[in-house]
Parts: structure tokens; sequence; C-alpha cells
């Protein structure tokens, strides 16, 4: 039989109950037959009881106990689908304000973003705030999704105002490729199957669009980054002398024969050999997990970051971040935290707070002195040893960095090095 | 000219490589939870892949309900030889023995939830700070909001509405003394991707997943097999039938479907073509609405 070659697709959804959201993933789901009898038979039943005419299709993104009693969603939920195609990875994500730091959560793995809009309200607030965290994230591409557009008589009008709209904010932001799509969710229209009752567009449906963007290019293939996990040493009587260092390339293309350095000490040397999960390579790329052995000898551990030495990272210990505050305990002045950065696990200090984005309207504002749940601010941090760092518009992988309280030891910021 | 991108089982391969080469950097005692079951074969030979050519350096635990399938452990300790591995044994038998939980009563007792206490009590009896096992996300609704690396209180509970943010591929497994970590890399592959995974690895499988003859109970819309742990209601009779598993949990609560499909290729083409969900089969999951998540927030895989 033969394996397929299709590639894997990840994309963030972000909106409200009320944009429509999870009727769009249901829908997605129902249409392109990923959804099992059992699972139907469920969501038919629990239709029934709420009342429902048909079936509910949001009731298939339906989580915790907590969720379904509320009505809402609080956590980012994983949803998956394959077409002939490709594999799909739906981080499903609530839409509140109050859940930003979920957005940011789900839109850090994610090759694209579904942004929804409710063709009777056009741009909101809201619609602005998605596309700036898909830009602050550096999604890649973004799919503007015009919904309901059943309830404005698929009138092509509506759709052309809100694409005018969002052009014109959006044009201030960093996204490269949007696109926009005229839908109904709740009948299927564009979604998976090309909608009759708008003829006048000329477009994909939104499954083709997913089905066929190009994303090989999301991934940075020209930095060669190699941050080391842990190092392979069998100290058996067949490899005996084998020091393989295990990692995953966070971008770029290494092959055996090239010249690189080891950071942060400096010392070079010489592939000699790349091991894949299913033997040697003759090259290597992001996002591969390796094992690279080299032709010297050199003190090699976690936390270490091999390179190319004709294109290497900047070393340094203090940083400029776009920082996200994701936990109910604000920032101290001057507090400490660990800092995980690829593979690295060291101190930091957050040594001043630059400014604020304030959510609603996307402006930069004086900061206060402390950082609170969702606030998102551009901070300077001082580590207590030099990290090797990217910008991430460049490099998401060493671009990117988490901070956690060591008191509590939970996950408390998100940061992108800028 | 090569190209330059993975295709969508090499990717998931490469992630899960990566978490469980992040659990051997960040923990000092990690696990695998092996049940014998087709997810925990397919974590383990991931490990011996990431580790290649270093012997997989953790320890497998198994959770021991008695109700067994024999092939289950037959397998297990075939498996257990080959890879040169210690083995963990937490014997839900010994937990009754010793009073720490009390058997189900009725005609749909299982030991199902008994296990829970006995992987707690394992995992502190062995100072296992991380556990990893083989939970996807497909699987079940909770299941959905699991994170790669999920943290469990002194208890061994979980905090669904609590989870750390996760990432990127950032992964903090920072804890302290009495808690753990539950850890899982094939969160992302589907039912599909692992049944494609096997065939294209050619990985060895108990043959129970394989069509086979046995003599079967029709319960609660499955074929239960017949096990000296059954007990017969009125009117239930013993069919023979060719069937096979969809996954391997206690003999007590474990049904088959009927099915023609006796090799991996044809496995991949029944489960392509499968309308029903794999835990449709599973009576534990169906006690309720929520029994999965119940379950989970008490310390369940």
């Amino acid at each position: 039989m033969k394996i397929d070659n299709s590639q894997l697709l990840r994309f963030t959804t972000a909106g409200s109950v009320d944009d429509g959201k999870s009727t769009l993933i249901g829908r997605l789901l129902y249409d392109s037959k990923s959804i099992f009898e059992d699972q139907l038979e469920a969501v038919e039943n629990t239709s029934k009881q709420k009342g429902h005419e048909g079936v509910d299709l949001a009731l298939f993104t339906d989580g915790l106990r907590d969720e379904r009693e509320q009505g809402i969603t609080i956590d980012v939920a994983y949803r998956y689908f394959t077409t002939p195609r490709r594999k799909f990875i739906i981080a499903d994500t609530p839409g509140h304000i109050q859940y930003t730091r979920n957005m940011v959560t789900g839109a850090s793995t994610a090759n694209a973003a579904l942004i929804l809009v409710d063709a009777r309200h056009g741009v909101i607030e809201q619609t602005k705030r998605h596309a700036f965290i898909a830009s602050l994230l550096n999604i890649p591409h973004v799919i503007v999704c015009v919904n309901k557009m059943d309830l404005v008589d698929y009138a092509q009008e509506s759709f052309r105002a809100i694409t005018e709209d969002f052009e014109e904010f959006a044009s201030k932001m960093l996204i490269s490729d949007i696109r926009y799509i005229p839908i109904s969710a709740l009948n299927g229209d564009n979604v998976v199957n090309r909608s009759e009752n708008m003829s006048w567009y000329q477009g994909a449906p939104l499954l083709h669009t997913l089905e066929t963007m190009h994303i090989s290019s999301d991934i940075n293939k020209v930095d060669a980054r190699f941050p080391v996990q842990t190092v392979l040493r069998p100290q058996s009587k067949e490899h005996l002398d084998y020091r393989g260092y295990a990692g995953r390339i966070s971008s770029g293309v290494f092959r055996p024969g090239d010249k690189v350095s080891v950071l942060p000490s400096g010392f070079s040397s010489v592939i000699k050999a790349i091991d894949g999960p299913n033997g040697s390579l003759e090259e290597a790329f992001a996002p591969m997990s390796v094992s690279i052995t080299l032709e010297d000898d050199i003190d090699i551990s976690r936390g270490d970051m091999i390179v190319r030495t004709n294109n290497q990272p900047e070393a340094t210990q203090d940083l400029e971040v776009m920082l996200c505050w994701l936990n109910n305990k604000p920032s101290q002045p001057r507090a400490k935290y660990s800092i995980l950065h690829t593979t690295n696990d060291q101190k930091a200090m957050i040594k001043e707070i630059v400014h604020k984005i304030d959510i609603q309207t996307l402006n930069r504002v004086p900061a206060d002195g402390e950082l609170q749940m969702n606030d998102i601010c551009k901070v300077r941090i001082r580590t207590t040893k030099p990290l090797m760092v990217d910008v991430y518009r460049e490099n998401r992988t060493t671009g990117s960095l988490v901070l956690v309280d060591d008191a509590t030891n939970e996950t408390v910021a998100a940061g992108m090095i800028v | 000219m090569s190209k330059y991108y993975l295709n969508y089982l090499d990717e998931l391969e490469s992630e899960a490589i990566y978490v469980l080469r992040e659990v051997w950097a960040q923990f000092q005692n990690p696990v695998i939870l092996f049940s014998g079951g087709k997810d925990s074969i397919v974590v383990t030979h991931l490990a011996k892949k990431a580790f290649y050519p270093a012997r997989i350096p953790f320890a497998l635990m198994h959770v021991d309900t008695g109700h067994n399938f024999p092939e289950t452990i037959a397998f297990r300790d075939s498996l257990i030889e080959n890879l040169g591995a210690r083995l963990i044994v937490g014997s839900v038998q010994e937990s009754i023995d010793k009073g720490r939980v009390a058997e189900e009563r009725g005609k749909n007792a299982t030991r199902n939830a008994l296990q829970i206490t006995t992987l707690l009590d394992a995992i502190e009896d062995n100072k296992v700070d991380c556990a990893i096992g083989g939970g996807r996300r497909d699987e079940e609704k909770a299941r959905a909001k699991e994170r790669f690396f999920s943290h469990r209180d002194d208890f061994g509970q979980w905090d669904p509405k609590n989870q750390r943010p996760e990432l990127w591929n950032l992964f903090n497994g920072k804890h302290f003394e009495g808690e753990h970590f539950r850890v899982f890399p094939i969160s992302n592959w589907t039912e599909m991707d692992v049944w494609n995974y096997i065939l294209r690895e050619n990985i060895e499988i108990p043959s129970l997943y394989f069509a086979h003859e046995r003599e079967v109970v029709w319960r609660n819309n499955s074929w239960i097999p017949k096990s000296e742990y059954l007990i017969m209601d009125e009117g239930e009779t013993i069919h023979k039938k060719k069937i096979r598993f969809r996954t391997l949990g206690d003999i007590t609560i474990t049904g088959g479907i009927e099915s023609d499909a006796d090799t991996l290729e044809k496995i991949v083409q029944e489960v392509a073509a499968m309308r029903q969900t794999e835990r449709g089969n599973r009576s534990d999951d169906k006690r309720s609405e929520t029994a999965m998540e119940d379950r989970k927030k008490q310390g369940y895989f």
C-alpha cells in the first residue's frame, strides 16, 4: 500500500460562540466525513433534548463538563481531520477578550488562522484583536471567513464592504497572506462545497483553500539552527565511541561535511554524520528530529546550539520582547523568573516595561508597572547567561520563549523576541 | 531536486521523538505506561528510535488488572526481553488484597476504575516523576484538551481548568516533590495515523488486533469475549465469531467487532472505512457523558 505524501497543516480558529465558530468547525468535520456515527448519534440526542431543530453542529466541539454546562469554550481544544490531500490539526480557541492567552497559545504553532466575521456586524473590535494576535504570533496565512452570508441574502456588497474594512486596518499589521471567503457555516455554503447562492464569488471554498495553500515555506529553511536536547552515548560494544547530539532542527538545512560552530563556546567542527529516525541522512532540515555526530570531540551539552559557522544567531543577555502575560498572578517589578528558550533553562528578570498594547484600540499606552493576565507589552529582559536568539519574525523557534514562576512552577508569560 | 518538507507521518514522528527526548532531559525517573495496546506499543517504538543507538532509557510500567488477555501478557514479556528494558508491574489484585480498593459487584463489574489507585501507588512507590502515556487527543472529548506535558498534583489529580499554557515547542516539566507529569508524545495522532504508522514501520502488535475465531457474547452492542471472569446473564448465549479488537483493555470490558481483516493492510483499509469511533466498543467510556473526564481528574491514564 502506498504511504501518502500529504502534509500536515495546523490552523487556529478564533471567535466566540456568536460568530458561528463551533458551527464552522462542526461543518468542516461533518462535510469532510470526519464525524463517526456514534458521535453523530450522541449529538443528535443532545440536540433533541435541547429542543434544537436538526443537528446542532456546534455540539461536536463540546468539551469539558463546565464548558457544556456554561455553553462556552474555556480552553484550547484540538480537533483532527484528514482529507485525501492533507491532514489538519485545528486549535479551537475561545475568542472572548479574557481568553487572549488561549488565542496566543493556539496561534503559536499554527500555519494559518481562521478569523470569523459576522456578515451582519462587519469588522468589529474583536476581529481586529484576532488579526492583531495573528500578526503578533506571525501566523503565515490568515483566512477571513465572512460568515452568516445567508442572513444578508448572500449579498456581494456586504462581503465587499467587509473585505475593504479588513484590508484597511490590516495594512498596518505584518500579515503577508490574507484571503477572504464568504460562507454560511450553518448551511454549508463555501465551506466544503461551493455555494450555489453566491455565483459572484470566483474563489475557492474554505476546505479547498486549506488543502492547497503553499505551506512548505512557512518554516525558515535558511538559517541552520540546532538546539541540543540531549547527548546520546550508548557505551555499548558496537557503538563504543558514539557521541550523538540529539535534537530537533529549528530551522534551515544541515548536511554532513558542513562547517559548524557550537554556541556559546564558539568551538568549530565539521558534521560527520546525521542520523534520522530511519537511518543516516544526506541532508536534514526543520522540523526533523535527528542526532548529529561531529568530527571533533567537543564538550557539548543540553542548551548548546549547533549552527553553521557562516550564519550565526545573536548571543545576548539583553532581550527586547513582546510579552503576553498568561497568569492570574500579576508580574512583580524586578521579579526573577525561569526563562525557557529552545532547550535552555536560565534565570531572567523583567527590567522594564516599555509600553502596553491596548487590546481594544491596538494603540500603545504607557505601562503602569505591572503585567496583568492577558496584557500584551513590550518589555526588556536581562538573562543570567547569554541566549542564542533570532528575531521571532524570522524564526519562530529561536525567537520564542516562556517565563516560569519559580514559586509555583507555572508558565506565566509567552514572549516573542523583537 | 529534493523537497524540503515532511509528510504528515514523518512530522508526527519527529514531534513525538522530540517530546520523548524532552522527557529524558527534564525528568529524573520517567517510565512508559505500557498497556499492551497499540498506542503504548507505538510510543515504545518511538522511544527506541529517539535514543538509538543507545538503549531505551525508560522502564515500562504495566498496571495489571488481573483480567488480562493472555495474549497481551505474552506479548509484553517478549517485548521487554527484546528491548532489554526493565518492567514494573502494579497489580490491582494486590491492591484488593491489601484492602486499598474494593472489587465492584454485579454483572457489569470491572476493575477499570480500581486501576487508578494501583497506578498512583506504583508511581509513588517507584518515585516516578513522569509517566509517558499513549493517550491521543482524538480519542475522547476530555482528552482533546490535554497538554503534551500534563501536570498532576501530589494526589495524582488532573485539574483541567487550570492547565499550564503550552506554546511553541517549549515544554515546562517543572514540578515539586511528590508531584508528577503525564506526557503524551502521540497527542496529535489519530487512530488512522497510528495504524498507518504501524503498517509503514511494520511494528509487531498482539494477535488480538487481527481477525480470529473466538467465543463471544453479544452485550452493549459489541462482542464481549468469553473468559473466566465473564458472568453470563439469563438469555445470553455464547457464539463463535470471527472477530478482532480495535482497542485492548481488560478482557471484561473490551468488545470486539466482526471482521475478516487478518493482515495490517486489511486492518488499515477497514479502519479507514469505519463509521464508529474505536472507543465505541469500550464500556468503560459509556458509563456517563463525562466518564473519561471524571476518571482522568482522579488520576486515570
